[in-house]
């Protein structure tokens, strides 16, 4: 354990645990993704009838009582199964890690829509009476309960928060918990960013309204980023969590490590409440790449948000064009067409599926776009089947509303 | 309502809060919370599920008289009709 703070200290990614709309576990989310496998499926929403949606079938009660499950939330279930399967993946136990040195730190979109909108409809079949609202509302809605529900049920004493950060929260989660390995606040961190957005009618009302929504009579078409017939984001739940720890305590205990995060920048737009700026994601890429001390040639991968918005897809392609337009060595992908838009998870898992690269030496594909818009056709577009390469190192793109962008680089760990 | 009822009514309550819970033996003479994992947000969810499902209100300082079995018979049969 290190006495001190250490800003060079560098982090490994020593577990992956996720359940993702068409994968409960790392590799099958991998098989998953090599195959074109998509997680979309039609759902009928209150209020609104048929929506396409990417839902989770994870079993709930695995590793948490149905007692806990009714009083928590769909967040906090989701949470504790990836936290689970992620320290599982690590070759910890439970019993093994120091609880008051281990930290939660989980990426959210939003939290408490589900909850209050559940209560707000039992009001009204309750004739508005006040009396009978839930005394599990403050508890399920505070901001920190997907995290607070882990360290409940694992036992864990350290800090358990989560990071609001709109679409970008899985990736900031996972640099936030570099940084506290860094401070030396924690010796563990796990970290990722999760999202129980489809059992929230307002999200998919809000993107309808914005005129943001996407939806296909066949569900698996639904999600389409850069295709030119895309009409909009497929709303998402899922999950990822990554035991994070400082590269000499997982060579001390002999840890597989996947990778190690060697770069990332988080910035803010200023501009927009909903659109993207071009500039800015520029900016927070080149940061990102000087910080690791690389230059962009040297990427091998580049996983894009791309949600399936017309906006969102000009911006960031034109984004990645200014960087990567001469680099022959990186390849692009993108995830949302098989899993949709996971929210405050899609950063973190988007990274998950890709980090299995270093070691099958693929690249997984777009879900096959039909029609890529003639503003998107990036160089290296994976497009169709995966590709052989050898892969060293990959960043991963996830932005948000209100302006927050940000960017990860993983290097494969020799 | 006879006993037999009432303690049926109570028991189905208690089984949809403490799910994971056999409740077949319960010993009416003992703690509620002595044979089953229970806490106090368990029974806010009993107290709530009481108004909702038959209009009976518990004020807090009654809420001593739902420790057994025998005692929330006892307190509420005369609520139920």
């Amino acid at each position: 354990m290190s006495t001190s703070s250490n800003q060079n200290a560098r982090v490994v990614i020593t577990g992956v645990g996720l359940t993702a709309p068409n994968a409960n576990n790392l590799k099958e989310f991998r098989e998953a993704l090599l195959t074109q496998k998509s997680g979309i499926t039609h759902m009928d929403v209150r209020y609104m009838g048929k929506v396409a949606a990417g839902n989770c079938n994870f079993d709930e009660n695995l590793y948490q009582k149905k007692k806990m499950r009714r009083r928590g939330t769909r967040a906090g279930s989701i949470s504790i199964y990836c936290a689970h399967e992620a320290l599982k993946d690590s070759g910890l136990s439970i019993d093994s890690v120091v609880k008051d040195r281990t930290g939660i730190y989980l990426g959210i979109t939003e939290h408490g829509n589900v909850e209050t909108e559940n209560e707000i409809y039992e009001l009204h079949q309750n004739n508005l009476d006040a009396s009978l609202w839930s005394h599990h509302h403050n508890p399920r809605t505070v901001a920190n309960t997907p995290a607070g529900e882990v360290s409940l049920n694992m036992g864990i004493t350290g800090p358990a928060y989560t990071i609001g950060a709109a679409c970008a929260a899985g990736n900031i989660g996972i640099i936030h918990g570099m940084q506290m390995l860094q401070l030396n606040e924690v010796d563990l961190a796990l970290a990722g960013g999760i999202s129980e957005s489809t059992g929230t009618f307002g999200i998919f009302a809000g993107f309808k309204s914005q005129g943001a929504l996407g939806f296909h009579d066949d569900p698996i078409k639904a999600s389409r980023p850069l295709d030119i017939n895309r009409n909009g984001i497929v709303v998402s739940e899922g999950g990822a969590i990554f035991v994070l720890e400082r590269l000499e305590d997982a060579l001390k205990r002999e840890a597989k490590i996947y990778g190690e995060i060697i770069g990332y920048h988080i910035n803010s737009d200023a501009v927009d409440f909903v659109l993207p700026d071009t500039q800015r994601q520029i900016q927070c890429m080149k940061t990102a790449i000087n910080k690791a001390n690389i230059t962009a040639n040297d990427i091998d991968i580049v996983n894009l948000h791309a949600t399936g918005t017309i906006s969102g897809d000009l911006n960031e392609c034109e984004a990645v064009k200014a960087i990567f337009e001469q680099s022959e060595n990186t390849y692009i992908n993108c995830t949302k067409g098989f899993i949709g838009h996971a929210m405050g998870a899609a950063g973190a898992l988007e990274l998950a599926g890709n980090l299995p690269s270093f070691k099958d030496n693929k690249i997984h594909s777009c879900k096959y776009i039909e029609n890529v818009d003639p503003n998107c056709c990036l160089k290296n577009l994976v497009n169709g089947d995966p590709i052989e390469k050898k892969v060293n190192i990959i960043l991963s793109n996830s932005f948000g509303m209100l302006g927050i962008n940000s960017v990860i680089i993983i290097k494969k760990y020799k | 309502m006879d006993e037999k009822a009432v303690r049926q009514k109570i028991i189905d309550i208690i089984a949809e809060i403490a799910i994971d819970e056999d409740l077949s033996n319960l010993d009416d003479n003992v703690k509620l919370r002595d044979q089953l994992d229970l806490d106090s947000m368990d029974f806010l969810d009993v107290v709530m599920e009481l108004k909702k499902r038959y209009k009976i209100e518990v004020p807090t300082e009654d809420y001593p008289k739902l420790a057994t079995l025998k005692s929330c018979i006892e307190y509420l049969g005369p609520s139920f009709h």
